[in-house]
């Protein structure tokens, strides 16, 4: 249980999917305090579904997961609000809300029964905005923004939520590589400045070796956890793909298409 | 956010422009009573002409104070489904919320005859009536609510409630094909929706519904704010969802409900305000669209009323006739300006 303890989130042999079907199983890693952690794997291997399992939003078929000592499913959801917070694919249901309205919905696990803000709430939103670069996008409406810049909205809005764990739900798809590179610098920042601990998924391995403190690679069979640099040593991204169009280069970090 | 200061100007002129619209609504009607004789009426002073002491204060000013929260009361039901929905064009009478309410008051007012000849039509009560109109309201918003944890799509929804609608006056159709000629015409005309002759015991009826109403919709600010980022995120933000739903549910019911059935089913009023307020008040956060919403809605209803009135003339048009021309040209202008279905 110790060990248990040290960690904010935990899983131990957990199986994830939907009703009777089976997504993911053995899924096994732990968490540190200040850890910005990718997940990578095929499409349709079950990152997402892990994501929505760790979040809450659906139950785990089998294992556990621990939040610090205590198992997910013993959390009320007002305890859940100030222990995590997420970044999903889908985008805010209203559109027309600005920037400074949707990242002060965060501090809701923290406000009144109206969600009147303190000026502690006011000092967290400000805070999120300086750290997200979004100063002048302050009074903008969401539909204004590009999807870079609702992104980082949205990320900012889990980071004034203040919570000790951030789970992200694929938050580089549709940008560019230049604000793909942009938000994952900010998350690692965050993560290491801000000591959170982030959780996200990816299909950028390459970007996620490189900034990543850890990799979870979901890969159907025992999903191997740890540095990037000792996961490559291991040979577990080699296996990530059919070899016969990608391969792994160890040397770089990268894949490289078969002439 | 300083939103609570910064709209504080707008709050002021628009419960001034409140005040002017109930006193235009209470000096106005079939009998001329001149402008400064209902001034003075109003505070309290005797009136030269008797009559007109007993049409102010048993007449018009009863019909000023209901037009005053069925308007405050339809436009904050409407606001409550657009954000449940996450749906621009929501409101009571677009999602079939008030054929529901329909069709419970058809099955109790001529349903009645229907099952018995023997039953008298004084059986049905205030009382009773506000309770079938609401179950029928609340039956309707729960098979949509359902539905729509299904379809995701705007437009789908909105013709799903058309059908609601038709199936509801379908089924008030066949009623009125068995039933007496007394108990269909009572139901005509509170088809017709009216603001007057509401009785007092009515009115304090009426007045209690919209209170409970407002109040269970104030309790709801925060989770109605969450909601705005979607369900999901509400959730994670520690929003129970079942227990806000349902109470939204349940204030949005009866607001419609209870208000449908002492005015009969009026018309765009709950879809078209929360989207004019938005022209004055351009936020989402609902601790500002409640009240604003509620006050505009009053201000529209009692405006429409007295438009209605058609002044110092005997004919008094049927509100709906009025409101559908208000509402329907704000829903054409919703669907034009596509960037505003964004809500």
């Amino acid at each position: 249980m110790e060990n248990v303890e040290k960690h904010i989130l935990s899983t131990k042999e957990l199986t994830i999917g939907y009703g009777s079907k089976v997504v993911a199983e053995h899924i096994n890693f732990s968490l540190e305090t200040g850890t910005l952690c990718g997940i990578v794997g095929a499409n349709g291997i079950g990152k997402s579904t892990l994501l929505r399992t760790l979040g809450g939003f659906q139950p785990k078929l089998g294992g556990s997961i621990y939040l610090k000592s205590k198992a997910l499913e013993n959390h009320s959801p007002s305890e859940m609000a100030q222990k995590l917070s997420v970044v999903l694919t889908e985008p805010p249901a209203s559109k027309n809300l600005t920037v400074q309205e949707l990242i002060a919905l965060g501090r809701q696990p923290y406000t009144n029964w109206l969600g009147s803000l303190s000026s502690m709430d006011k000092d967290h939103i400000d805070q999120s905005i300086n750290a997200f670069l979004l100063n002048d996008l302050r009074n903008a409406k969401c539909h204004e923004l590009s999807d870079g810049q609702l992104q980082r909205v949205l990320i900012a809005r889990a980071m004034a939520q203040d919570t000790p764990l951030i789970l992200l739900d694929e938050p580089t798809t549709h940008l560019d590589l230049y604000h793909k590179v942009q938000i994952l610098k900010l998350l690692q920042q965050l993560a290491h400045q801000n000591q959170k601990t982030i959780l996200f998924t990816t299909h950028e391995i390459d970007l996620a070796i490189q900034l990543c403190d850890k990799t979870l690679i979901l890969d159907g069979i025992d999903n191997p956890f740890g540095a990037p640099c000792e996961l490559i040593e291991q040979h577990h991204f080699e296996r990530l793909f059919p070899s016969e169009m990608i391969q792994f280069d160890a040397k770089t970090g990268t894949f490289k298409v078969n002439k | 956010m300083s939103h609570p200061r910064s709209y504080r100007l707008s709050f002021v002129l628009i419960s001034v422009a409140l005040c002017l619209a109930v006193v235009l609504n209470i000096s106005s009607g079939s009998v001329s009573i001149p402008f400064s004789a209902t001034l003075s009426g109003l505070l309290g002073k005797p009136l030269e002409v008797p009559s007109w002491e007993y049409i102010l204060w048993d007449y018009r000013v009863p019909k000023a104070l209901t037009a005053l929260l069925v308007g405050g009361g339809l436009s904050l039901s409407g606001l409550l489904m657009q954000t449940l929905f996450r749906n621009p064009l929501a409101g009571p009478f677009v999602l079939g919320i008030s054929s529901g309410a329909s069709l419970g008051a058809a099955l109790l007012l001529m349903g009645a005859s229907f099952v018995s000849s023997f039953a008298s039509l004084s059986f049905v009560g205030d009382v009773s009536l506000a309770i079938a109109a609401s179950l029928g309201s609340f039956l309707v918003l729960a098979v949509v609510l359902i539905v729509a944890q299904r379809i995701r799509d705007t437009m789908a929804l909105l013709i799903i409630g058309l059908m609601f609608g038709s199936i509801t006056s379908a089924l008030v159709s066949v009623l009125a094909y068995f039933t007496s000629a007394e108990s269909l015409q009572r139901f005509i005309f509170w088809s017709f929706g009216s603001v007057g002759n509401l009785s007092s015991q009515q009115l304090s009826l009426l007045t209690g519904i919209v209170i409970l109403g407002v109040l269970l919709c104030v309790l709801s600010i925060k989770a109605l704010n969450a909601f705005l980022l979607g369900e999901h995120y509400a959730k994670s933000l520690g929003v129970s969802l079942k227990k806000s739903r349902l109470v939204i549910i349940i204030a949005a019911g009866l607001l419609a409900g209870g208000i449908t059935a002492f005015a009969g089913p009026i018309v765009f009023i709950g879809l078209a305000v929360p989207h004019l307020t938005r022209q004055i008040f351009d936020t989402m956060e609902h601790r500002i669209l409640v009240p604003a919403v509620f006050l505009y809605g009053a201000i529209l209803m009692l405006l429409c009323d007295t438009l209605a009135q058609l002044p110092n003339s005997v004919n008094v048009l049927p509100i709906n006739a009025i409101t559908s021309l208000v509402g329907a040209p704000v829903v054409i202008w919703l669907l034009v300006r596509k960037r505003k279905m964004i809500f």
